[in-house]
């Protein structure tokens, strides 16, 4: 059983069809890429997955250890508790709020007090604050962050933004990691270094992801499958070099060949 | 570190013991007369009010202009028991029994209201306060109607009060210190990131409304109690609106700042009696002047802390030194 199995996911909004029978299947630890043309259907896929909308048809199951979960028609912060998270195109930092705050505001989830214990401040407040607070640190530490972590959210320079809104979904404890557009307005240097953070923070926490990206040098570097996406439409699925040569995919990005008029 | 922590929490504590004793010592001496008492009794109430406001609008980010109707419940709850019975323990029964059926009233509000968004959440708030207020207008049988309820007995005194305001005000800073509260903070920030990140945004924008709703009981209850005389009237739209303007005046998200409003309100409402013709003229000047150099209000979203004074005062030693 693959950790996340979609199959005939359809959405559409009135008359437009924005998503149309997709089909993916994720193996537990891969790496797999969504592309496509602008328009094609990808970040509404993201969406479907994560519950921002309702699927029109189709169904979304989460394996997590050999439990199955139906992950369509839930609301968003079931799907997160499910072991899925994300980041934004456009990045959704809590831009008043600190650093730290941000990603502790993230912990939220796996917090084991009581309103009680958070009106009264009881021990068990204290202690799991400092659990909270601990990991929060360790995060930080990863994505070279820790030294800012009192500085508000919205005054760090974007590719900071960016690896902050990595630690944030980082920060839910996921199984499953939705990256959408990760390396967007990055410059190659930042791009490169990125690429290991994600080889890397993948292996260290156990993950499966599934990203979106333009920069095909990211894209054809790390991902081992990609799957990519037409009007809405898989047009094609395969390892980067199968992609690369797809005449399909050429032509989506391209153009059709007009032949010898 | 922990020491540090633990010799803050003593100052604190010393600070509020030591207020608490200076005016307990100032009415025993009657420096601080009737009149001044009733001030002081309305700056307590507002304290309440403002922070409980801050909680919902402020801190989670939902426009709200029912707070008075809240407050209405509280008022008559109270009000209706310690008639019937008064004894301090009714009234301590009246005042608890207020702000839970002014929270119950906030959980039914809330589930259908909060899923509108700023000024429409400000309309359904509004006419929610008004449905209330109406509600007791025409509960002539129980409410006396239009008339109010008369000689209620009195049991609020300067101890009681500054229990129910340090407790209130205690209650939503400890709730805004923790994971709960966070989640809350974060819904203000953004309602679609915080949802993607876990938070049932819908469940903790209602608790922060019946935690609101709450201490908005309890600071009714105290009005009925020290005042004799309560009416729908008092609690309409216009209550509201005073409340909310402690609110942004102190600064949104900013707990101290809602406590410097409501003080600075009720002293600049103090002085002015003198200039009784254009008292009101010049409250809504200052207002106007306070926003236009503050839009942010009082204080922004800081706190004022002893970390604050430390500052100023390691500040003003170095000063010192450099002369």
């Amino acid at each position: 059983m693959p950790l996340l199995k979609v199959q005939k996911l359809t959405k559409s909004f009135g008359g437009l069809t924005a998503v149309l029978n997709v089909v993916m299947e994720l193996k537990q630890g891969e790496l797999v890429g969504l592309i496509g043309p602008n328009g094609a259907g990808k970040t509404t896929v993201f969406n479907l997955l994560t519950g921002v909308y309702v699927p029109t048809s189709g169904s979304i199951v989460l394996d997590k250890d050999g439990v199955q979960k139906e992950l369509q028609g839930l609301k968003p912060h079931s799907i997160c508790k499910a072991g899925v998270a994300r980041t934004f195109q456009n990045i959704r930092l809590f831009k008043d709020l600190t650093v730290f705050d941000n990603v502790r505001i993230a912990m939220h989830k796996n917090v084991r007090y009581g309103l009680l214990s958070s009106f009264l401040h009881l021990p068990s407040y204290h202690r799991e604050e400092k659990r909270i607070n601990e990991t929060t640190m360790e995060l930080l530490k990863i994505f070279k962050l820790d030294g800012k972590k009192d500085e508000y959210a919205k005054n760090l320079p974007y590719g900071e933004q960016r690896h902050l809104e990595i630690a944030r979904a980082l920060a839910t404890n996921p199984s499953l990691l939705l990256l959408d557009e990760p390396a967007a307005g990055m410059n190659p240097a930042e791009t490169a270094q990125l690429t290991e953070l994600i080889k890397w923070i993948r292996k260290k926490f156990n993950l499966t992801i599934l990203l979106i990206e333009h920069d095909m040098s990211l894209v054809m570097k790390i991902c081992e499958r990609i799957y990519v996406l037409d009007y809405g439409i898989l047009i094609a699925e395969g390892t980067p070099d199968e992609i690369r040569s797809n005449k399909r995919v050429i032509e989506a990005y391209l153009g059709e060949d007009v032949g010898d008029v | 570190m922990k020491g540090m922590l633990k010799t803050q929490f003593i100052w604190k504590l010393l600070l509020v013991v030591l207020a608490y004793g200076i005016i307990q010592l100032l009415i025993l001496v009657n420096i601080i007369n009737d009149y001044l008492q009733a001030t002081l009794t309305t700056i307590c109430i507002n304290i309440i009010l403002a922070v409980s406001l801050n909680l919902i609008t402020g801190f989670t980010g939902q426009f709200s202009l029912g707070h008075a109707g809240f407050m209405s419940i509280g008022a008559y709850t109270c009000a209706l028991i310690i008639l019937k019975n008064p004894t301090i323990p009714s009234f301590l029964l009246g005042t608890l029994l207020g702000a839970l059926v002014a929270a119950l009233v906030g959980f039914l509000v809330g589930l259908p209201t909060l899923r509108l968004k700023g000024d429409y959440l400000a309309i359904a708030t509004l006419g929610m306060a008004e449905i209330i207020r109406i509600m007791f207008i025409n509960m002539d049988t129980i409410t006396n109607g239009p008339r109010g309820l008369s000689g209620i007995p009195r049991f609020v005194n300067w101890t009681w009060l500054f229990v129910f305001t340090v407790g209130s005000v205690l209650l939503i800073r400890n709730f805004l210190k923790s994971s709960h509260g966070r989640a809350c903070i974060a819904i203000r920030e953004d309602e679609i990131a915080a949802e993607t990140m876990g938070i049932n945004t819908t469940k903790y924008k209602v608790l922060a409304f019946m935690i609101g709703a709450f201490c908005a009981g309890i600071a009714g209850a105290l009005y009925a109690s020290y005042f004799y005389f309560i009416k729908p009237d008092i609690f309409g739209f216009l209550k509201s609106v005073d409340i909310l303007v402690m609110v942004v005046l102190g600064g949104m998200g900013s707990i101290s700042g809602s406590i410097l409003a409501a003080i600075l309100l009720a002293a600049i409402s103090t002085l002015l009696q003198s200039f009784s013709e254009i008292r009101m003229i010049l409250y809504a000047l200052i207002l106007i002047v306070i926003m236009i150099f503050r839009p942010q209000g009082l204080l922004g979203s800081k706190e004022i802390s002893l970390a604050m004074f430390n500052r100023l005062g390691k500040f003003f030693a170095f000063e010192k030194g450099a002369k």
